[in-house]
């Protein structure tokens, strides 16, 4: 239930960006998630229509790419994708484990609009 | 109109994580060692916390912010009874403490005074877990009426500890708590993670906790 913040980081982020490259639009906001991080896609969307209103970034399209989180085993060096729920190494049964993927969150790149001033 | 891509590449917690830093650097400064402490409502925490005071306070001046949701000080009253200085954040609303609340907290609290800093997160097993706060370690009050399963459910906020308090160590006989279960969830998502059984109820376990908090405060203020 921390969308809130969240999502307003996304639009403090995304707003930066696109009056550093004199947008006039942003239309498009790529965002990672790692499955391990516990951000609730619909949540952030239905924060961000209200937030982003009469900003550079209304009705921006907000997409989310989404990371399978990967597991790393200390004892037998394996690497294996986590299902929904914790378990150990399926080669080895070693509970020694660290997070080799699904961390991730981070905004990878906006689509913004241009327009050039009228002459 | 044209239209372009332009690259980013930030993590959206990039703000906490610089206001983060700036309070590790107060609290360095302040030669208070800090502990971010977080569990479930009704865990102890607050009971936790003044254990924690009683073992220490012969040789430490420790402060308490508490953060709450709504403001009731319930849990400032408690620590300012025992003579130590608290401060209460109202997170209005917000499920958990963020680095710009703490940064508002700290400035409230006599801060060269203070030895250890105790920040009393709001009751919650998610949302804390996701914002740095600066301080010195994170520790989590887990108890034994919360069930063994805690692990697997709210794996995040046992990746980011430095040490696990279980708490209610009393009641073990009367609830089916797989311990060797719970700590097999544990070492999976932190292996070797510094563990403490405690009740405090009957004080057991506190001194093991304390005797080594008041090391690891020792080579903190050597660094």
């Amino acid at each position: 239930m921390h969308e809130l913040a969240v999502t307003e980081s996304i639009l403090e982020i995304a707003t930066r960006h696109a009056q550093q490259a004199n947008a006039t639009r942003v239309s498009d906001i790529y965002l990672v998630i790692g499955q391990l991080s516990s951000i609730v896609d619909d949540s952030v969307q239905f924060y961000w229509d209200a937030m982003a209103e009469n900003t550079l970034c209304q009705g921006a399209q907000l997409h989310f790419k989404r990371i399978q989180a990967r597991m790393h085993c200390q004892d037998c060096q394996g690497e294996f994708e986590l299902a929904s729920q914790l378990e150990p190494c399926p080669a080895c049964g070693s509970f020694r484990l660290t997070v080799a993927a699904g961390d991730e969150f981070y905004m990878e790149s906006i689509e913004v609009e241009n327009t050039p001033e009228a002459i | 109109m044209t239209v372009n891509r332009v690259q980013v590449v930030e993590n959206i917690m990039n703000a906490n994580d610089q206001v983060a830093q700036i309070n590790r650097q107060t609290l360095d400064q302040a030669g208070a060692f800090s502990i971010n402490l977080m569990a479930s409502p009704g865990a102890g925490k607050t009971s936790f916390i003044l254990k924690t005071i009683q073992a220490l306070r012969q040789d430490f001046k420790i402060g308490v912010v508490e953060g709450d949701t709504a403001p009731v000080t319930i849990d400032a009253d408690k620590i300012n009874a025992v003579g130590m200085p608290a401060v209460q954040i109202n997170t209005g609303g917000e499920c958990h403490l963020d680095a710009m609340m703490l940064k508002a907290g700290l400035q409230q609290l006599p801060l060269p005074e203070i030895d250890l800093l105790i920040v009393e997160n709001v009751g919650n097993l998610i949302c804390p877990a996701a914002f740095n706060l600066g301080t010195h370690i994170n520790l989590l009050v887990a108890s034994i009426p919360e069930g063994d399963d805690k692990p697997y459910k709210y794996p995040n906020i046992y990746r980011g500890l430095e040490v696990l308090i279980i708490n209610k160590t009393d009641l073990l006989p009367y609830i089916d708590f797989r311990m060797e279960y719970f700590q097999q969830g544990v070492e999976m998502l932190n292996p070797g993670l510094t563990t403490f059984a405690v009740s405090c109820k009957t004080g057991e376990g506190i001194d093991a906790w304390t005797d080594w908090l008041r090391e690891r405060m020792a080579a903190t203020r050597q660094v």
